[in-house]
């Protein structure tokens, strides 16, 4: 660094911020490239009517970064989003140019970002429509796998009775991959969305009883002498030592439950249930319509990550008295 | 008030891998309510066997043990134990921790001014909000004699609670305990390797053989507190007790 740089730092610091960003700037000359990219290199096809809605939000996205950099605005967030929100518009513009702009990603089976963004609005209501189906019966099943879950592994740690009993039927059924259970499943319950239910909460349960089973099990048992010698009943030992003490691998076990409700909730969407995001999925390739799957899917990736972080933050609160929690 | 112990003919034996261990051979022991008494021994004798058969964690394989006149049935919070390690519970404050024992027995009245006072007794004021893995070995064990104490304990069962501890903190804990005692009048017995932390706590001294432990000898030591520990009658008896250990002064100081 040199002198310079060196004294503007620590003026910076005197009015407590920070020298300007070289990313934010670069963010938004990128942003400004690929919407004038997607204005003005004509498609090879006249199929994409969004394209100038497109270039427009590429010149809003450009405006924050570039304010950002010009007044020197604070803002961290946006100072820590700098390299990405380059590396963005960047990827989109390859995309642009393989997709609508040289067609060498042929179509129908690939979509310009235009594409999606012709979905989000021409199509939002089905979209919304099939998420609100999906997070319903994700709800239903992944809450029934997991309190089944808990409940049957807390039993099996603590109890030698009941663990004599389920633990054999848990090493039987449990390996069995959940869509197994599918054709069954869909002649058995009285509607396909009961089924689905089961079948998540079937995918869910197993780890969540299996990691409950094995924290209650690696309780350290000096904690029941200290609580038992303090006057501790069972109930007591069980709801306020052996399920705190096992809560870290409780969520372990509720973090591999959620990916299996995952793919169990969109393969039954596709084979039975006539709503959802994997029936749109369904739906979208019966009728060549790509573009609609690669909405869908973003849609799927972005939902999906959100449920994720909303486990972590919950697990965050629980296992706040952890060290060096892993953050998603 | 407080509590005498009975320990008459007790033996017992540990289930090890299928093949039983003698770890105790016809114990006999009286203690009068409100003594100190030391169990000095060998490590691995069955020191701490004893213990947890007098916090009624385990039952003796012969003999009885009673408290108060009655039989041992099981642990009770008028016998509390503080273990070699903390064993502190991680996902509570050390407040939460030290409020274990009332509310375990759903105490709910006066928990608040118990905890403060144990915290301020134990020098832990300031802390009552930090998490376990926050607190250092010394605060730790303060922390569990604090839960052993908010119990207002007849007897207060001590397993080396200080061998983790550095030689300083060690030392001035030993002051704090003993000052404990002599205000609360609890009748205590402390396991314990180290001959002179019984020379200057116990009022009795109990040296047991290798395993499976017996009584070698019981030393009444009735000096007045606080103890020197430099007193000639003290290291008298702490080489007498180190021949009975099979261990001789002159190697000890070599150590």
């Amino acid at each position: 660094m040199d002198g310079a740089g060196f004294v503007s730092r620590i003026e910076g610091q005197a009015d407590s911020r920070p020298p300007r960003s070289p990313a934010l700037a670069a963010a938004a000359v990128a942003w400004a490239a690929f919407a004038a990219l997607v204005r003005f290199w004509p498609d090879l096809d006249d199929s994409a009517a969004y394209g100038d809605l497109l270039a427009l939000a590429g010149l809003l996205i450009a405006l924050p970064p570039a304010a950002a950099f010009l007044f020197n605005w604070r803002w961290p967030a946006l100072r820590r989003l700098g390299p990405w929100l380059t590396a963005l518009p960047i990827g989109l513009g390859l995309w642009e140019v393989v997709t609508a702009k040289t067609l060498w990603l042929p179509r129908p089976f690939f979509a310009p970002p235009q594409a999606l963004l012709e979905v989000y609005i021409d199509d939002w209501p089905k979209l919304l429509d099939s998420l609100v189906h999906s997070l319903q019966l994700l709800a239903c099943g992944y809450g029934l796998g997991a309190l089944s879950g808990f409940i049957v592994g807390v039993s099996i740690g603590w109890s030698r009775a009941v663990g004599y009993w389920v633990h054999p039927v848990l090493r039987l059924i449990g390996p069995l991959p959940a869509t197994a259970w599918l054709p069954l499943m869909f002649f058995a319950m009285p509607s396909s969305w009961s089924a689905a239910v089961c079948l998540i909460a079937l995918a869910s349960g197993f780890p969540v009883a299996i990691l409950t089973w094995s924290g209650v099990s690696s309780v350290d048992r000096s904690y029941y002498d200290i609580a038992r010698t303090l006057g501790a009943n069972q109930r007591f030992l069980v709801l306020k030592v052996a399920i705190p003490a096992a809560l870290p691998h409780v969520f372990v076990g509720l973090f591999m439950g959620l990916g299996a409700s995952f793919t169990v909730l969109i393969v039954a969407e596709m084979m039975g249930v006539k709503a959802g995001l994997g029936w749109y999925l369904q739906w979208a390739q019966g009728w060549a319509s790509y573009s609609n799957m690669y909405a869908a899917l973003l849609v799927m990736a972005l939902v999906f990550s959100s449920l994720i972080s909303l486990l972590f933050r919950l697990r965050g609160r629980f296992l706040a008295w952890q060290k060096g929690l892993v953050q998603w | 008030m407080v509590m005498p112990i009975d320990i008459a003919h007790v033996s017992h034996r540990l289930d090890l891998a299928g093949a039983p261990l003698p770890v105790l051979n016809d114990v006999s022991l009286k203690v009068a309510p409100g003594e100190f008494v030391a169990l000095l021994g060998p490590s691995g004798c069955g020191k701490s066997t004893l213990l947890r058969l007098v916090a009624g964690l385990e039952k003796p394989s012969w003999g009885r043990i009673l408290a108060d006149g009655a039989e041992i049935a099981g642990p009770d919070p008028h016998r509390v134990v503080v273990f070699q390690d903390p064993t502190l519970f991680p996902w509570r404050t050390v407040a939460q921790n030290i409020a274990l024992g009332p509310e375990a027995r759903g105490e709910k009245a006066g928990q608040r001014e118990a905890v403060a006072k144990v915290v301020k007794l134990v020098g832990l004021s300031g802390f009552e909000d930090a998490l376990p893995h926050q607190l250092s070995g010394g605060m730790a064990q303060r922390v569990a004699l604090a839960r052993a104490l908010i119990n207002k304990p007849r007897l207060l069962i001590l397993d080396e609670p200080f061998s983790k501890l550095d030689s300083l903190t060690r030392l001035s804990m030993q002051g704090e305990l003993l000052s404990l005692w002599r205000e609360a009048g609890f009748t205590t017995l402390l396991v314990t390797h180290d001959v002179e932390e019984a020379l200057v706590l116990a009022t009795k001294i109990v040296v047991l053989s290798a395993r499976p432990a017996q009584i070698l000898t019981v030393i009444d030591n009735p000096r007045a507190f606080p103890r020197d520990r430099s007193d000639p009658e003290l290291v008298s008896l702490r080489q007498r007790i180190l021949a009975l250990l099979g261990v001789t002064a002159t190697e000890n100081s070599a150590a």
